[in-house]
């Protein structure tokens, strides 16, 4: 059914975060699909930096004209960068969720979660 | 459908169209089609269709009906034509608001009450519980299929649809060949008005609009629409435990009216105030969107209310909302705080509407 770009590059949760894990880097925003669900994005609400998460803790809010979403971190450690073009224009989650429509980058504290989250294949599935 | 909720005869076109339904006073009908914000922005600017199937149809006739409708109802019937239509409220005996409608004198011994979707069985049996000698209802709401069109072309469709036909003058009724009946009505602050037809035409209706121009829109827009202009929600807005006084809507209540349903109280309220008012709020501070039930607090963080309405203002773009607050916080220029998940956000009360 879904159309959904899900590029292969990345991993996913099946709450529709993805993760970019560049060394012990991850890169975090939400999926095409996500945005798509959510429609016109109007407020996202940053992390503080400097925060330690655990995988599945709520640690941003996404919010539409009708609804505020939770954002969960897929992997634990600390918040080092938050996007701030997404702060100034919030619409980039829906126009380039992949790219400038970042959300989050976390210093990873236990880098072998990550092999836990799903290929694209299988989010491709999940969504159907 | 497997589902408790009721279905809009035009349910399979939205569902064509692309429209998202969700649950909206036990009905299910299109929250947006591509965009809340073009949608909104389409009605602004041009011209837009909603659903409004859901809404009910109450036709009152009999030699006493407009004698009862004034003892029943806010605003004042009798100082309209056949032909003219007003805002209007149904109160319980403690002046609270049961549902907010639009009466339209038809005829001089017919008056259509459109009432709102999720209150239909409670209003009639509201009305059939005060029922007089020479009165008599008909419950339409099944039979007909309801479209607002709203914003600044919204005239041109109609002509376009009807290049025989007039609109009605603003709060009008006319029937239009076809017997079709056509209000000069909406909830979107534009020009525009409200159409209905039998269930069974509606979808057709629908596609002819958008064919001449309109951009299906649903309920999203419609909400973010009518809150710029502080136009109440009931169930929001307006509850049971609330009066059009304290609404901020005396001006539909007629107190010269010597009885109505709630008038006491009314009456009583304007003399010495009422205690609180509905209150335009805007947020002053970038914060995440105001939402309905945020708490909203004095500059002291004492609780003093919470939201009954909010959203990230599309056309002015910055968060707006409506709370009832003490009269002491009511004023407008009155600094605020809305709460929003645990943090404080600033706000000022302003003078209604948001978008003038």
């Amino acid at each position: 059914m879904s159309s959904s770009n899900i590029p292969s590059d990345l991993v996913f949760q099946t709450s529709h975060e993805w993760a970019r894990i560049e060394g012990d880097i991850a890169t975090v925003g939400i999926s095409d699909h996500a945005q798509e669900e959510l429609t016109d994005v109007v407020f996202v609400e940053l992390p503080p930096l400097g925060k330690e998460v655990d995988a599945g803790d709520p640690i941003a809010v996404v919010e539409s004209v009708k609804a505020a979403s939770d954002i969960y971190s897929p992997l634990s450690g600390e918040i080092i960068e938050t996007n701030p073009e997404v702060d100034g224009d919030p619409s980039l989650v829906n126009t380039d969720p992949y790219g400038k429509g970042w959300i989050f980058k976390v210093k990873l504290s236990k880098p072998e979660q990550a092999s836990s989250m799903l290929t694209a294949e299988a989010y491709g599935e999940l969504i159907g | 459908m497997s589902d408790d909720l009721l279905h809009s005869p035009l349910e399979a076109a939205h569902i064509a169209l692309g429209a998202r339904l969700v649950p909206f006073g036990g009905w299910s009908m299109p929250v947006q089609y591509s965009s809340i914000l073009n949608e909104h922005a389409s009605v602004r600017n041009h011209v837009g269709v909603f659903d409004i199937s859901h809404m009910g149809q109450v036709f009152v006739t009999g030699a006493n009906q407009l004698t009862w409708l004034d003892h029943l109802l806010t605003n004042n019937l009798s100082k309209l034509q056949p032909g003219e239509g007003q805002y209007t409220m149904m109160l319980n005996e403690k002046g609270g608001v049961i549902d907010d409608l639009i009466a339209y004198r038809i005829s001089e011994d017919e008056t259509l009450l459109v009432i709102n979707a999720s209150m239909i069985p409670e209003d009639v049996a509201w009305m059939e519980a005060h029922l007089q000698d020479g009165v008599s209802l008909r419950n339409e709401s099944d039979a007909w299929a309801g479209l607002a069109v709203q914003g600044p072309e919204a005239a041109a469709a109609f002509k376009k649809l009807f290049p025989a036909e007039e609109l009605p003058e603003r709060n009008g009724i006319s029937e239009i060949a076809g017997g079709h009946l056509v209000c000069r009505t909406g909830y979107t602050g534009e020009d525009g008005f409200e159409f209905f037809c039998t269930a069974a035409d509606g979808a057709d209706f629908l596609h002819a609009f958008i064919s001449a121009g309109a951009t299906p829109c649903g309920l999203g827009a419609r909400d973010t629409l009518r809150l710029e202009k502080c136009y109440p929600l009931n169930g929001n807005d307006l509850s049971p435990e609330h009066t059009p006084v304290e609404a901020g809507l005396g001006f539909f209540c007629d107190l010269e009216k010597p009885e109505f349903i709630g008038r006491e109280i009314l009456a009583e309220q304007k003399a010495n105030k009422p205690k609180q008012r509905l209150t335009a709020i805007e947020v002053i501070q970038k914060g995440p969107p105001p939402r309905p039930h945020y708490s909203v607090l004095s500059t002291d963080g004492e609780v003093i209310g919470e939201l009954s309405s909010g959203v990230l203002s599309p056309t002015l773009g910055k968060g707006i909302a409506m709370a009832y607050l003490p009269l002491a916080f009511s004023k407008p220029g009155t600094e605020v705080l809305i709460d929003i998940r645990g943090r404080q956000f600033q706000a000022i009360t302003v003078k209604k509407p948001f978008l003038k």
